[in-house]
Formats: C-alpha cells, structure tokens, sequence
C-alpha cells in the first residue's frame, strides 16, 4: 500500500472545541522515515549506555529510549526553519533537528568532533534552529517563549517548541512564560513530556495536578498519545497551525515512558517495577507498535526492516568507532568561545604566570 | 589508650551530623529533592526519611516558624533559582526586621566542579554567598569538618550556606574517637592549621586543602616547608590565622577552585593588605585558582580547568622565588 488512513487516539481537549483529526495519512516514504528515525534513536542511546559504562562517556547521560516518538512525530509536524528547545534528555532532538550520530556521539565522548567541540557535553549540544540541551530544569522554557517572541517580532511565521517535563512542569518561571506568551499571543508549542517520574518522583507525589495539559490555565491545551508517533504528529500540526494562525500559545501533554532511568546513574527500579517497565516495552513500545501497524497494511515488508535496521547498525557502529577514535580538543581551544565578534582577550589560567589567548 | 579511629567518607559525617541534630531537636527538619524514594540524588539522606518520617523529612519546600530547616540543594547550581529567597529572605530578614525575625535555616549540598557535569553543574558559589553580610558560608574539607562543622551550622541561629563537595564524598578519612561523639562541633569562623611550616603559608578551602598537602609533601623533599591553613569557613573568614601564619612565614598562597575575579583568594589578598601581617610579606600573595571560563566538558579541557597539584607547586616556588 502506497499510502493509508490510520486512526489515532482521540486527544483529550482543554479550552479547544476540537482538536486533531482522528485518522491521520500515512505515506509508506513517510512510515519508513519515521521507523528509521525512532530507530536510529533508539540505537544511538543504547550505544550510548554502552560507552556510559565502559566509562568512555562521564558525567551526565540522559537517556531517551522510550520517548522516541515524540521527538520525531513533533518533527513531523513542524518545518526545518521552526525553532525547538528542551532540557537534558536532549539527544534525541538533537538527532532530530539535523545533527548526525557520529556529532552526538563523539560530543558525548568529549572529542573535537563533536558537535560543541567537546565542550559542552550531553546537555549542551545545539544545532540552527536547535536551542540546546538545558541543563537546570525548567530554565528553558522562558527562553522558549522568547524564541517565539523574536518569531512574531520578525514575522517570519515561524513557531518555537518549548519542551519540558513533568518534573519542570510544577516550576513557577512556566507559568511567567505562560503568562506573557498568552498575553503577547506569542507562537510558542509548550509541551510536556509526561515520562511519568520526575527524576524518582512520581507524577501523583510531585502534582497537585497532573492534567499537564490544563495547567497553562487559560491556554488551550491537549493530551496526547506520546507512544504512538502519528497521534503525536497530528497534534502537533494542529498545534502549528494555532500559533500560525495568531492564536497565541498552546500546550501540549505528551503521555510517553523513559526505559532507562532519570539518568546513567539511576537505576531506575527503586521507585518503579521492572513489571510496569516491561509491561510498557511489551504493549506501547512505538517502534513496535509503528512497525506492526505498516506490516498489517501490507506497507512495507519484514525484510525491509530488517534491511533498515542493518543499515541503522552500522550507521551507530560507525559513528562510536568515529567517537572512540577521534582525538580530544586542542588545548589551545580551552578558553575560545567566551564572548562573540569580540577582539581576541587574555584569560588567566590558574595562577597569574599562565596568560592563556581567547578568539570569538 | 590510643584514640579510636573509623574510616568514614564525608557523607557519613554529614549524614550522622543530620541524624544526630534531627534526634537531638525536634524543630529540625530537612527538606531535600528527590529523598525518601530515590534516596536523595547522591544518597547524603539516605534512610533519615525511613528513621524520622514524613513529618521530619519531606520535599516540600515551605518555611515553618519556628522551625530550624535544613535545605538540600541537589547541587549549589540549582541554588541560584532560589538565591533570591537565600539573600533577600534568609541572609537579610533578621536586619530589617531590627532583631524581631531570626532565621536559623541552613542550606546545604555539593558545590564546585565535579566530573564531566560541563558548565551548568560545575560552578562554585563560595564567592557568590561569603559576598552577602547576613549570611554564614561554611566549607568543610575532610569528614571531620563535615560533620563537626555541620552540626554547628544546624545549631547556629542564623543563615548557614554549607558547601559540600561531591567528589569528597567518597573519600575515606580516619576519624578521632572524638569526633564521634554526639556532642563533637567544630566553631564556625575558625580555620584549622593542617599542616605547620616556617617558608610559605598556604591557605585553602574544601577539596584543594587536599591538593595543597599533596604539594607540601612534594616541596618538603626539596627542603620547601608549607604552612597549610585549611580555612574551614569562608565568612566570617579567620584573617587572624592567616596573619598570624603569615607573620611568620612571610609568604602566602591562596588556593581555590573557583574562579579568579572577586574570589576566596582576592578576598583574603585584600584583607592581609589591611591588616598587620602586609609589612611581612616578602613577595606578593599569589592566588592559584580555576581558569577564568566556563567548565567544558572534554577531560583534557576540563582537567586543564582547575588548579592541579604542579599548579601549586609551580606557584608557591614563584612566590619563593625557587
């Protein structure tokens, strides 16, 4: 089959007479675009706990495997020159907003390769278009709504994605960027990646609402499927076409499940089952559940999956080899990059004898 | 009778330091993300929620007057999206309120650079917080300051920012029978000399005390003998120790992690040029501190981002002019 109608679960709707449609098209080009870029995820963050515990990777290491979906149904449904920001647990979008694994990776690694040169690490990694990476929580959200704030000074029609998550979602500056973005109408997606645990904390101990979805208050908001990458596209058109269209602002609660813990060092079954995980992985997986839908309408076959997944194999292996092998940055780069379009300045090392050069 | 020592690593100290405060008074409490579940992030709070409850341990962030809270910040980084509550509430309220309102709170959790956490996480708030009158700023370095000085800092009646450090934490340290007891405090405002010596003293606060014995070790071969003063509090900072030192060695080495601009070590220059302890000085002071930009996160960057130990060896045989 060419292409297919596929129902998608209905959204929960707040201050909105309706929402997105309920079946949405799928093109077999677009079903294998999606697969490849969930998978591609999916791969790149296991090889990442990979390099995490042969300790080639340090520091912070957030993991998205589970949430793939959302990073590339919000994709999906907004243009390349549309704007997005999130927190920490940045990979995926960093993928998704153009950045090669081979850039991610050697950036996890710390390698001049990387996409920050190695200096900014997991939760710093930025991209045209692509705000980071945020490493304290909520912090990114205001900037969010700024970027869209600059989008409607410009009038360029373009839109800004401000992502956080259930644990960012109880943070007083949301509600000041939730404030302003509504009064200015700013084009601004806010949406919540409800993985229900905020670091070990779950929703029902941390909320005293946990309608994401309803606590922009007087913005309208919708729930979402945030498995299921269609139902996650859908809305988020819907949602771009009410900023585009002058709305102002919109939430988004995407309903989704992180299969590794809050971070690399959290095993992540201290305040959760290993059944409520598996159950998860068994019946909401959405690679899975992507890949079963395209199977039982006949649109592609389970050769060419397995072909794409070979090919998605070897695209990681090679990017780790690349992230292994590539060397450290120069020292000479320590102190670059502290102001922009700047006169080259001196910066004291650590006693007054070491005068170290800074460039823009 | 020897003294009876036990091998702790810092979170012990403070953990014991909470257990014995929160046992102690009934009008301490601690308030920490992520304790009870998840065990506090880097497991500091570890089962004080299973001994003492809900009502002695929670995560819900609200004064109680009356009370002596104990705050946890995950790390100092988180701090500064409450720093105005820290300063304009905490530091300032007993002042504006000309004695009426006390505010015996104290804030604590790792600060300064860790291990690949990059520049959001690496950053120290010593200089930041010792800036403010109102405020005490403590910064212990083995366990026994942890704990002692801990205890102190929940006893004290006024605002206490206490600097953990986490790459301490699992450093194991002997500790005197002495410091085991329920009743051991170590003063706040005091500095502890660690090491004595007659040709350079060495001030320096939280992990570095370490690296600066590490230095006098490798400089006493060579005949160099350093006077390692191990600060313990930054505000109100023991300038009378240093002077004292300094009087007699005529030499002096500040050494810090953060950074350099109005830091820890500017500040101590500034005052030994106010006091008595200037007209002994044979050399100016240097100041051996982190690199004056943001913490990167590749290895090779961020190991060239903080003072090493030939840092300050380097340093001090300037200064001595070796």
């Amino acid at each position: 089959n060419y292409k297919d109608s596929k129902a998608v679960s209905k959204c929960d709707l707040h201050r909105l007479e309706e929402g997105p449609p309920e079946k949405a098209e799928l093109t077999r080009d677009q079903g294998l675009q999606y697969y490849r870029t969930m998978q591609t995820i999916r791969r790149m963050e296991l090889k990442a706990d990979q390099l995490y515990k042969q300790k080639i990777i340090r520091g912070f290491c957030h993991l998205y495997d589970g949430q793939e979906a959302c990073a590339a149904g919000i994709e999906a449904g907004i243009n390349p020159t549309d704007h997005l920001i999130t927190a920490y647990r940045a990979h995926g979008y960093t993928y998704t907003r153009g950045v090669s694994v081979k850039e991610i990776l050697a950036e996890l690694t710390g390698r001049k390769g990387g996409v920050a040169k190695g200096k900014g690490g997991s939760m710093h990694m930025y991209a045209p278009c692509f705000y980071g990476g945020n490493g304290i929580v909520g912090a990114q959200v205001p900037l969010g709504a700024g970027i869209a704030l600059a989008c409607q000074y410009q009038g360029n029609n373009q839109l800004c994605v401000s992502l956080y998550g259930d644990g960012a979602a109880n943070q007083g500056q949301l509600f000041e960027a939730y404030n302003m973005a509504a009064l200015w109408k700013l084009p601004c997606i806010f949406i919540c990646e409800n993985n229900k645990y905020g670091m070990g904390t779950s929703v029902e101990r941390a909320a005293a609402s946990t309608d994401y979805y309803k606590r922009g208050d007087y913005i309208p908001g919708l729930r979402v499927d945030g498995m299921d990458v269609l139902c996650v596209r859908e809305a988020t058109k819907f949602a771009a076409d009410h900023c585009r269209s002058g709305k102002g602002p919109i939430v988004m609660e995407l309903q989704t499940y992180r299969y590794h813990g809050h971070s690399m060092s959290d095993p992540g079954v201290s305040y959760r089952t290993r059944e409520e995980i598996q159950e998860v992985r068994s019946k909401s997986d959405p690679i899975s559940m992507l890949k079963e839908r395209m199977l039982s309408h006949n649109m592609a076959s389970v050769e060419e999956f397995k072909e794409m997944d070979v090919e998605i194999r070897k695209e990681v292996e090679e990017a780790a080899q690349f992230a292994t092998s590539d060397p450290e940055p120069p020292l000479d780069d320590l102190c670059n990059h502290i102001f922009y379009n700047n006169p080259p300045l001196e910066v004291r090392g650590t006693h007054p004898w070491a005068k170290l050069k800074s460039l823009s | 009778m020897g003294l009876i020592e036990t091998e702790l690593t810092e979170s012990d100290p403070v953990w014991s330091a909470m257990d014995e405060e929160l046992e102690r008074d009934e009008r301490v409490f601690l308030m920490v993300e992520e304790v009870a579940q998840y065990d506090g992030a880097l497991q500091v709070s570890r089962g004080l929620w299973k001994k003492y409850g809900d009502k002695r341990i929670s995560t819900l962030p609200f004064l109680r007057a009356g009370l002596r809270p104990i705050c946890e910040f995950m790390t100092f980084n988180f701090s500064m999206q409450a720093i105005d509550q820290v300063i304009n509430s905490a530091a300032k309220t007993y002042y504006m309120s000309a004695g009426l309102q006390p505010v015996p709170i104290v804030f604590r959790g790792p600060n300064g650079a860790s291990a690949g956490v990059a520049a959001q996480h690496s950053q120290c708030f010593a200089a930041w917080y010792a800036h403010c009158p109102g405020l005490k700023v403590v910064s212990p370095w083995n366990s026994e300051d942890a704990k002692g000085l801990l205890k102190s800092a929940i006893r004290e009646d006024n605002p206490v920012v206490f600097l953990e450090n986490e790459l301490m934490y699992g450093v194991p340290f002997e500790m005197s029978e002495e410091s085991q007891s329920k009743d051991f405090t170590i003063p706040i405002g005091k500095a502890k000399v660690e090491r004595p010596g007659d040709h350079v003293t060495v001030v320096s606060h939280s992990r570095l005390v370490g690296h600066c014995l590490d230095a006098a070790a490798v400089l006493a071969k060579e005949g160099i003998e350093c006077e390692v003063i191990n600060l313990r509090t930054i505000r109100p900072m023991d300038v009378e120790s240093i002077e004292a030192s300094v009087m007699k060695t005529n030499h002096l080495v500040t050494v810090e992690g953060g950074w350099p601009q109005f830091g820890v070590g500017a500040e101590i220059c500034a005052r030994i040029m106010e006091g008595p302890a200037f007209n002994y000085l044979d050399a100016p002071v240097t100041r051996v501190t982190g690199v004056d930009i943001p913490m990167p996160y590749a290895k090779i960057l961020e190991d060239h981002s903080v003072p090493q130990i030939k840092d300050i060896i380097f340093s001090i045989k300037k200064t001595l002019n070796v």
